[in-house]
């Protein structure tokens, strides 16, 4: 079976130099940020990978890779089989963006505050023809408009007469109106009150069931991504240090970073459990360490570790970028 | 035994908003005690009042809010109806404040220390140097790297994580008693979050400062508090320890603010919702605010609003809770 | 599954009435003075031929011997000459309505090509960046180093001097063209500034994601955000475009002599000011001031009403 969407090696690396004057004057270097940094994984037919870090690590910038917002520095996504930056012409490309959408992380920003919800739910029907006349386009954004729980009539509002939860929904609604396979959510219920999560959270898995969607899903909270996914990916710095299904990763969690944010988590439960202490903060992207980029945080961090940097293979039924798990320190 | 006398006690404080439209209540009856050294949470969704408590208290309402009705005391003695410039001499020296976004919590053109200094100089009768003795020594408190040199550095050579720990070294440079922290680690990674709770809870209980933590993170709350409110629609649903509110909570939005988190140690198909969303402020429902949204509403619901009663160990606001016991 | 709806959203003249913009009119008296006075001026000048109680243009209705008059109220006045007479007989009230016609006229013309030409580069060099961003700047930058009057004199010579039998219309063109080339560089700026902003929002991205073409972004998307501070800019170029053309008329390079504007006005009765007859000047200069004056504080409030801190 094709895995839907296949991802090898994709890096994104941003121009952050200083104005050519200011570089010439000042006599300062170039300077880049790699965002992402050589990224590989798979996401089969139906499936949901859930994609973790802190700020920084590059989790956003992989979304927007993989929607074609940004366009990589190297690697390839491919989409059912095919590569999606060497499609021949735009027309197939435009098909390929037909089976992929979006959902983005602020309620407030991702609707155009002047359109109303028919234009702003009706405007991928309309880009790509596919329906006929005014009438068959009020009909169909009412059914959009009804699978997220919402009513027909709301197509005649505005975004501001909506609460957050609610524009999400929104948001779901225009996602799911070209028929998509393929949805990239980036942080869909960050943004939401805890109550108001749970109903999209819920609507999102009911479409999945219902539609047979893929989904990549961004997130920051663990335990929304435990709620939703069935594999994990924990990224650091643009890489990718961690690929476990599920049930793996919170049970067993090999890699140090992934133990030191389960960890971190503030635990409702209050089991009492024992902890231990974070150390350090992310450090800037702009000088990351050589090597592997925990290793200044690891407790087990040894001269290998500051000098050669892990890649991603497979050990134990998971894929893991660790020097001190593949050589049984840990 | 008597009854210590409460470190800031509030009683049915109301706040409200006039607009051109009418006047919006948007605190409706708020009542909660806090005990010296005690953490007390105050956690509720976004518009359920939580943050306009924490800015009442402190005296920072934006106006045109205003206090319309009842007291806040300190100590015992009242402290919302002070003028202004007694009111900004308990600021900072009774009460200090954290807020949510460090960023804008400092003064980017002027150092940490020379931030600090003033703070301290300001509530306490003691010289530059003294001043400025106690500033590394908070700041190192905080667990700020070599406090001796960046102390003489501005907020933007700090990362977030370490410029909310200079935040609160901050707030309790005058010695306060009480601590009023609005969303402090939100605005956080989760592995710096950990760090600063940590540290906020340990650092109140060395300088034997009482809490008031705002915030609409149940796990933060669980971790940090001794006592939890809960909020919703400007009225106090639930309050009690923390323990009793989080594993058995009475009033019905609890219950389904609790099934509505995911959980990190079990599995669900789906997470408990509760259909709709809290009432604007404009469109409170009569009676309980929120019958509307309840599964267990009766007649007695929509028309009279409940007080805070008896459930046990916690306090909640619900006419079914007595038919329960 | 359906949560409780908002209720129907009301019709477009519904809302504006409703809204805050509406309020914040009818509570400003500032506001409601210079909309009155900006009407009256506005409505006089448009519907000249039919307000006003003289054609002073019309040769036939002259009569020299009506010349320098006083206003109605001054001894030696005439009531049917409410603010007098100029050297040829013309009634001044008059010839403040057709005068304020041809600038108001003028006024808006520019603005409007001011407004096409600023708004279309702004979101242009906004959206496209790097180094159309980088050359559309600096053409603004190399603009606003000129003084407005310089720029519009030396476009109204090279006119006369490539046309120099430019009859009316050619003459109006070039001062048009001159006066909003003055104009454009505000515009331009805000609009990038906020095209800056929005480009970046989600709902932009949204409809990259969808996959609409950059141009029909460009217009049906980001246009609509950022016409609001435009539109407080362009009330208030409104009278600084009267105001230069007045000024471009006063020195005798504006508006062609056979229509003049209120600037051709206060040049003409500027000769007669020491002479005495100072009514001559004086009021097309009062009517002037008040134009600029009430369309300066209408768009003072409106810049008000339309930000959202102060809302």
């Amino acid at each position: 079976m094709v895995p839907l969407v296949e991802v090898q090696d994709l890096a994104k690396t941003f121009d952050v130099s200083a104005p050519w004057l200011n570089r010439v004057v000042e006599r300062k270097p170039r300077q880049f940020v790699h965002a992402v940094d050589g990224v590989s994984f798979s996401i089969a037919r139906g499936k949901t990978l859930a994609l973790v870090g802190e700020s920084g690590c590059g989790k956003s910038t992989v979304a927007r890779l993989l929607v074609g917002l940004y366009a990589p520095t190297r690697g390839s996504v491919r989409f059912d089989g095919q590569a999606t930056d060497s499609a021949r012409n735009a027309g197939e490309l435009r098909q390929l963006r037909k089976r992929m959408q979006m959902i983005f992380q602020d309620p407030y920003a991702s609707l155009n505050p002047r359109w109303k919800v028919l234009d702003i739910v009706g405007e991928p029907l309309r880009e790509h023809d596919l329906v006929g006349g005014v009438d068959a386009l009020r009909a169909r954004v009412g059914e959009l408009l009804q699978s997220v729980g919402l009513a027909a009539s709301d197509s005649e509002k505005f975004p501001h007469q909506f609460s957050g939860g609610q524009r999400q929904r929104i948001s779901i609604a225009r996602a799911l109106a070209t028929q998509p396979e393929f949805l990239v959510c980036d942080e869909p219920t960050s943004a939401l009150d805890v109550s108001v999560q749970a109903q999209v959270l819920n609507i999102m898995k009911d479409l999945q069931r219902e539609r047979g969607l893929t989904y990549l899903f961004i997130s920051h909270n663990l335990a929304v991504v435990r709620h939703v996914s069935d594999q994990v990916g924990v990224m650091y710095l643009g890489r990718l240090v961690e690929v476990a299904d599920k049930a793996d990763l919170f049970s067993n969690p090999r890699h140090p970073y992934t133990r030191m944010l389960l960890d971190a988590i503030p635990d409702i439960k209050m089991s009492g459990r024992s902890r231990t202490p974070v150390q350090g903060e992310v450090p800037n992207p702009l000088n990351p360490p050589t090597g592997c980029a925990f290793h200044p945080r690891c407790p087990h961090a040894n001269a290998r570790c500051s000098s050669e940097r892990p890649s991603l293979m497979e050990f134990g039924g998971v894929q893991i970028a660790c020097h001190a798990v593949v050589e049984g320190r840990i | 035994m008597t009854m210590p006398v409460p470190l800031l006690e509030v009683r049915h404080l109301r706040v409200e908003f006039p607009t051109r439209r009418g006047t919006l209540l948007a605190l409706d009856d708020i009542s909660f005690t806090i005990a010296p050294g005690e953490v007390l949470g105050v956690v509720g969704e976004s518009g359920a009042g939580k943050s306009l408590t924490g800015a009442a208290i402190i005296g920072l309402l934006e106006p045109p809010g205003r206090i319309a009705g009842g007291e806040i005391l300190l100590e015992g003695r009242r402290i919302d109806n002070l003028p202004y410039e007694q009111l900004r001499a308990i600021r900072g020296r009774q009460i200090g404040a954290i807020f949510q976004d460090p960023l804008t919590s400092l003064n980017p053109l002027y150092t940490i220390g020379r931030q600090l200094i003033e703070t301290i100089r300001t509530h306490l009768p003691v010289s530059e140097d003294e001043a400025r003795a106690r500033a590394i020594r908070l700041l190192q408190e905080t667990g700020i790297p070599a406090a001796e040199a960046r102390i003489d550095q501005y907020p933007h050579q700090f990362s977030g994580g370490m410029r909310q720990r200079v935040v609160i070294a901050l707030a309790l440079a005058a010695e306060p008693k009480l601590i009023v922290a609005d969303e402090p680690t939100t605005a956080l990674d989760v592995s710096i979050q950990a760090q600063i709770i940590a540290l906020l809870k340990r650092l109140c209980k060395d300088h034997g400062a009482a809490v008031m933590l705002v915030t609409h993170d149940m796990g933060v709350i669980a971790e940090t508090c001794d006592r939890v409110a809960v909020l919703y629609a400007g009225r106090v649903a639930e309050i009690g320890p923390v323990h009793d509110v989080i594993h058995r909570p009475s009033h019905p939005y609890t219950q389904g603010l609790m099934g509505s988190i995911p959980a990190m140690d079990e599995e669900r198909e789906r997470l408990l919702q509760i259909d709709g969303s809290m009432p604007r402020l404009n469109a409170i429902p009569d009676g309980c605010a929120f019958h509307p949204r309840c599964s267990v509403a009766v007649a007695r619901c929509r028309s009279e609003r409940p007080d805070l009663m008896d459930a046990g160990t916690t306090r909640a606001a619900c006419w079914r809770v007595p038919e329960r016991k | 599954m359906s949560s409780p709806s908002t209720p129907a959203a009301p019709g477009a003249l519904a809302r504006f009435f409703d809204g805050d913009v509406w309020f914040s009119f009818k509570s400003s008296p500032t506001a409601i003075v210079a909309a009155v006075i900006a009407f009256v001026c506005v409505f006089c000048s448009v519907f000249a031929p039919w307000v006003a109680p003289h054609n002073p243009f019309d040769l036939a209705t002259i009569d020299l011997s009506d010349a320098r008059l006083p206003p109605a109220w001054v001894e030696g006045g005439n009531s049917k000459f409410l603010l007098g007479t100029d050297d040829q007989g013309r009634d001044i009230l008059s010839a403040l309505m057709y005068g304020a016609r041809i600038s108001l006229g003028v006024g808006l013309a520019s603005v409007v090509l001011s407004l096409i030409v600023g708004v279309g580069l702004g979101l242009l060099s906004g959206f496209a960046g790097g180094s159309v961003d980088a050359f559309i700047m600096r053409v603004c930058d190399v603009m606003l180093s000129f003084p407005s009057i310089l720029v519009a004199l030396l476009i109204d010579g090279v006119g006369r001097a490539i046309f120099p039998n430019a009859h009316d219309t050619l003459a109006f063109g070039v001062l048009i063209i001159a006066i909003s080339l003055t104009g454009w560089v505000q515009y331009a700026r805000t609009v990038r500034g906020s095209t800056l902003v929005e480009r970046n929002k989600e709902y932009v991205q949204a409809a990259r994601v969808i996959g609409v073409a950059p141009l029909r972004i460009m217009v049906r998307h980001v246009l609509p955000n950022v016409l609001g501070p435009v539109l407080v800019l362009a009330t208030i170029q409104v009278a600084a475009a009267i105001l230069t053309e007045a000024t471009l008329s006063f020195l005798g390079v504006g508006v062609p002599p056979t229509s003049p504007s209120l600037g051709t006005l206060i040049r003409i009765g500027n000769d007669f000011l020491f002479s005495g007859e100072w009514w001559i000047t004086i009021f097309p200069g009062v009517m002037l001031v008040l134009i600029a004056l009430s369309v300066n504080l209408l768009g003072d409030w409106l810049r008000d009403a339309l930000n959202p801190r102060l809302r």
